[in-house]
């Protein structure tokens, strides 16, 4: 990366300063920086959506939202395993958040996010030291059984709805309940104000000593160990971030959807998901929600003009990208650096 | 009594070609290590080809009884037709890669066969319910049983002895074992690995195309019906362990008699029993119930 | 300096099935040693480095390390009490810069680890200068170790060994695949790096007589899981049994 000077954009004024200033001079610049990309982000993200046609803001709410599932595969997948299960914490954010809201009576859209991803890392949490042992197709195998199992039980059981699942009536914000033209746009600015904060979070995380040694293990794992690394205890907290974000994603998209259904949580949501993941690569996270964003408009375009072929050309498209761009379009604009 | 006789039908049934499926699944992970995702495709373009060839051959008007031999004509023909193409366009290109690279790109692959399917044959479901009714009824006590559930059983149990004499008494076979255990060390003794490859991604293709042919008279052959079966022969090659053809036998009768018992006793854990059995096998014995392949990290 | 042993090994045994790996291995190392373990190939040095690691538990006896009976301890715990080894394959993040692979061995020394803080700290790439310094690495810095070639790989082998500051450093066959010319001035690195302080104890298992002749201070020479020397080179190399079954001049019967 580059020199703590130019980070810093050669303006700071480090001479005179002590070491520890200068440390504190460079994380804060850097620190900004970042938090300066995100509010940008965030700032044009709410000017596009007040322009933008509804039809548009519902797509790009949906793809942070599906995003934030992709994420967490991501996290996982700079650790070296690929699961194939988040339906799973999807689907658990998404029942979490429509109980709460039909049962309760509790509407606020940022606590059934928080609520989603809660309930789902506490689900998630017995389950993380018995996964964080396995690797390969076992890994993907066994998160994939837990998904179905969730399927299973959203299929049967009547508390969850059934195969026919419910709906979700309108959130508020902070109490204020919005009036039908713009509880669509409020939705968006939340969904995408959420998914800004954990993108940088997780930007932060990945270039953290954590998101080093996660890299180290997807490399050898031998070696992190022997260096006095725990390999169990960076893939426990990978599977369980995973899940975090995967709850807070499934809660945003059920109250923007207005229904939660079972096939949440169907080995082919999980494979969608898989699916954006590699399509983004794992160094960049913004590619996260861009190919996220991508297979949203290929497959709203396509169910409306091409529904017997939508599935051809996402295969395709999967396979291209397999085998051209092996790092994820990611690695279009991040080039080789780690 | 009557219930349990039911139970165990049911289940032997379903265990039936779901064992011809996932025999297929399991031959093509032990000598390719490929998990293909796309295998419950070629179940399903089995299926449709049935639909297709029982349909003309009513239309010639041949014999009923013709129609078992148009449905094995119809497995066959997938597996001639789609084998080679897949293997020489797709496959070839990710041999020796990553096992979850290749699960990925077989996901592709059912991606693409799903719109392949509705493209050739509609997205309105067809019926070849004719041959289910060949075979006559059974009557054991009060209840009345198909007669072709019983031809299932045994047609699966010939495939399964077939595929077990053919591995372990021929010296073809004895090549394709050596493969499973390790294609380098094959390969170094003079093995053509390519056309072994080729050869049981074949019989894999065909064992699932068999499995959706003569199960097609008993289902409505509709564009999903692969998305049920990959995941359930999924969960009965892990149970038996991957690559073993006794683990396929196995596994398909747990997974089949866990269903029926479910289905006919708490419909509630239907769905999920099976995956249940399939987390707790892979909890306690992650490389099945016979071992073949290593399976956890630490 | 004490004279008390800082690894100590009492009567040590292991068996694989019929196989002897180690059998009543007596070995006391102090602070400061430069150790050379020689014999054959499945003579028993690497299982007794793996044993001293934790990866392997002896079926016998018991392994002391600054004062601690580290014989059940787990492998990760007996590296945080001062044990780093390096390996005959070097065993590297290959996707990953030189830089990066220094700094994961920083990390992984627990204190470092952060959900925040920069891998590429300016505090933690300045911690990690010295030694990329050292072991003549800094021009490779921002290299993928993929790249790299085999004696480049090795020395950052060892360099990631030695950035967890170890007491006790276990060297396996640090020359092994280094072609003839390079194989000197690479030793001549490491011990430099080492530094003159003794604050270092290595243990290094070899093959290359010339290399035990002129770095080990003492040489302990193992065959079929028994200790068969134990003296200064000059001394272990002149021995019958080690010149019988360990450099082959003199021919077995």
């Amino acid at each position: 990366m580059t020199t703590p000077e130019a980070a810093s954009g050669g303006r700071l004024p480090l001479e005179g300063a002590t070491p520890a200033d200068r440390q504190s001079l460079i994380r804060g610049a850097r620190l900004g920086t970042l938090v300066l990309n995100g509010l940008g982000a965030f700032g044009l993200l709410a000017a596009v959506g007040f322009f933008a046609p509804r039809w548009l803001t519902y797509l790009i709410t949906m793809s942070a939202g599906h995003g934030l599932v992709s994420l967490g595969i991501v996290c996982l997948m700079r650790g070296g395993v690929v699961p194939f299960g988040q339906g799973m914490v999807f689907a658990i954010g998404g029942y979490t958040a429509a109980l709460l809201f039909n049962k309760l009576g509790f509407s606020d859209a940022l606590g059934l996010a928080l609520a989603g991803g809660v309930l789902a890392t506490l689900i998630a949490l017995p389950f993380a030291p018995l996964l964080a042992r396995y690797r390969g197709i076992f890994f993907a195998m066994l998160t994939l059984a837990l998904s179905m199992v969730t399927y299973g039980l959203g299929m049967k059981l009547d508390v969850l709805g059934g195969s026919d699942g419910f709906n979700v009536g309108r959130a508020t914000v902070f109490g204020w309940r919005p009036p039908d033209a713009q509880v669509g746009y409020v939705l968006y600015l939340v969904t995408v104000g959420v998914a800004t904060v954990l993108a940088l979070l997780a930007r932060v995380y990945f270039d953290s000593t954590r998101g080093l040694v996660t890299l180290a293990t997807r490399d050898n794992e031998l070696r992190v160990e022997y260096l006095g690394g725990s390999v169990r205890q960076a893939m426990m907290i990978n599977f369980l971030i995973a899940a975090l974000c995967g709850g807070i994603g499934g809660a945003l998209v059920v109250l923007s959807l207005g229904h939660i259904e079972p096939q949440f949580s169907y080995w082919t949501t999980s494979g969608e998901f898989v699916f954006v993941a590699i399509l983004a690569g794992w160094q960049s996270v913004a590619a996260v929600f861009v190919a996220s964003m991508v297979l949203e408009v290929v497959r709203s375009f396509s169910s409306a003009y091409f529904p017997n072929t939508w599935q051809l050309a996402l295969g395709l498209f999967l396979l291209f990208v397999i085998r051209f761009l092996p790092r994820g379009i990611g690695s279009l604009w991040i080039g080789r650096k780690r | 009594m009557q219930a349990a006789l039911t139970i165990l039908i049911d289940g032997l049934t379903y265990a039936s070609w779901l064992f011809i499926v996932a025999l297929g699944l399991t031959l093509v992970f032990g000598v390719l290590k490929i998990l293909n995702v796309a295998h419950g495709s070629f179940y399903a373009l089995g299926a449709y080809a049935a639909a297709s060839f029982v349909g003309w051959g009513a239309s010639l008007k041949w014999a009923p009884a013709f129609s078992l031999v148009a449905m094995l004509l119809a497995a066959v023909a997938v597996a001639l037709l789609v084998a080679p193409l897949l293997e020489r366009t797709l496959l070839r290109f990710f041999y020796g890669r990553d096992e979850v690279l290749l699960v990925l790109v077989t996901y592709a692959l059912f991606l693409i066969l799903e719109d392949v399917t509705k493209l050739v044959w509609g997205a309105n479901p067809l019926y070849v319910s004719e041959p289910y009714g060949l075979f006559g009824n059974v009557n054991l006590g009060v209840q009345t049983y198909v007669g072709y559930d019983f031809v299932l059983f045994v047609l699966a149990v010939l495939v399964g002895g077939g595929v077990w004499w053919g591995l372990n008494r021929t010296r073809h076979g004895k090549i394709v074992l050596a493969v499973i255990h390790s294609a380098e060390i094959a390969s170094s003794m003079g093995v053509n690995i390519s056309r072994v490859y080729a050869m049981a991604f074949t019989a894999g293709i065909f064992l699932a195309a068999l499995g959706g042919a003569f199960t097609a008279p008993m289902i409505s052959v509709s564009p999903g019906i692969s998305v049920g079966v990959i995941i359930v022969s999924f969960a009965v090659v892990i149970i038996g362990g991957l690559g073993s053809i006794e683990g396929a036998a196995i596994g398909a009768l747990i997974v089949g008699l866990a269903r029926s018992l479910a289905v006919h006793l708490a419909p509630v854990a239907e769905l999920f029993s099976i995956y249940i059995v399939m987390a707790v096998v892979l909890v306690f014995r992650p490389e099945g119930l016979f071992q073949r392949i290593q399976a956890r990290k630490i | 300096m004490s004279d008390a042993a800082l690894l100590e090994a009492q009567g040590v045994g292991k068996r694989f099935g019929a196989v002897v790996a180690a059998a009543d291995i007596n070995i006391g190392v102090r602070a400061g040693e430069r150790v050379s373990l020689i014999g054959s190939n499945g003579a028993g040095k690497t299982t007794f480095v793996n044993m001293i690691t934790g990866y392997l538990k002896p079926d016998a006896g018991h392994i002391r390390f600054d004062g601690r009976d580290i014989t059940a301890l787990h492998p990760r715990t007996i590296v945080g009490l001062g044990v780093a080894r390096s390996f005959q394959i070097p065993q590297l993040f290959g996707e990953l810069s030189v830089l990066d692979n220094m700094l994961v061995a920083s990390a992984c020394q627990g204190t470092h680890m952060s959900y925040t803080k920069a891998a590429r700290d300016a505090a933690a790439v300045a911690r990690t200068e010295a030694l990329l310094q050292r072991f003549a690495l800094t021009e490779h810095r921002e290299r993928r170790v993929s790249e790299l070639p085999g004696g480049v790989r090795k020395l950052l082998d060892i360099a990631m060994a030695l950035t967890v500051r170890p007491k006790l450093l276990l060297l396996d066959e640090p020359t092994s695949g280094v072609s003839a010319e390079e194989k000197f001035p690479m030793m001549d690195t490491i011990m430099a790096a080492l530094g003159s302080q003794r604050d270092t104890t290595v243990l290094f298992v070899e093959h290359d007589m010339d290399i035990v002749e002129r770095y080990a201070e003492r040489v302990i020479a193992f065959y079929s899981g028994r200790i068969i020397a134990d003296d200064v080179p000059a001394q272990a190399l002149a021995t019958d049994d080690v010149r019988r079954y360990v450099t082959g001049e003199l021919l077995q019967e």
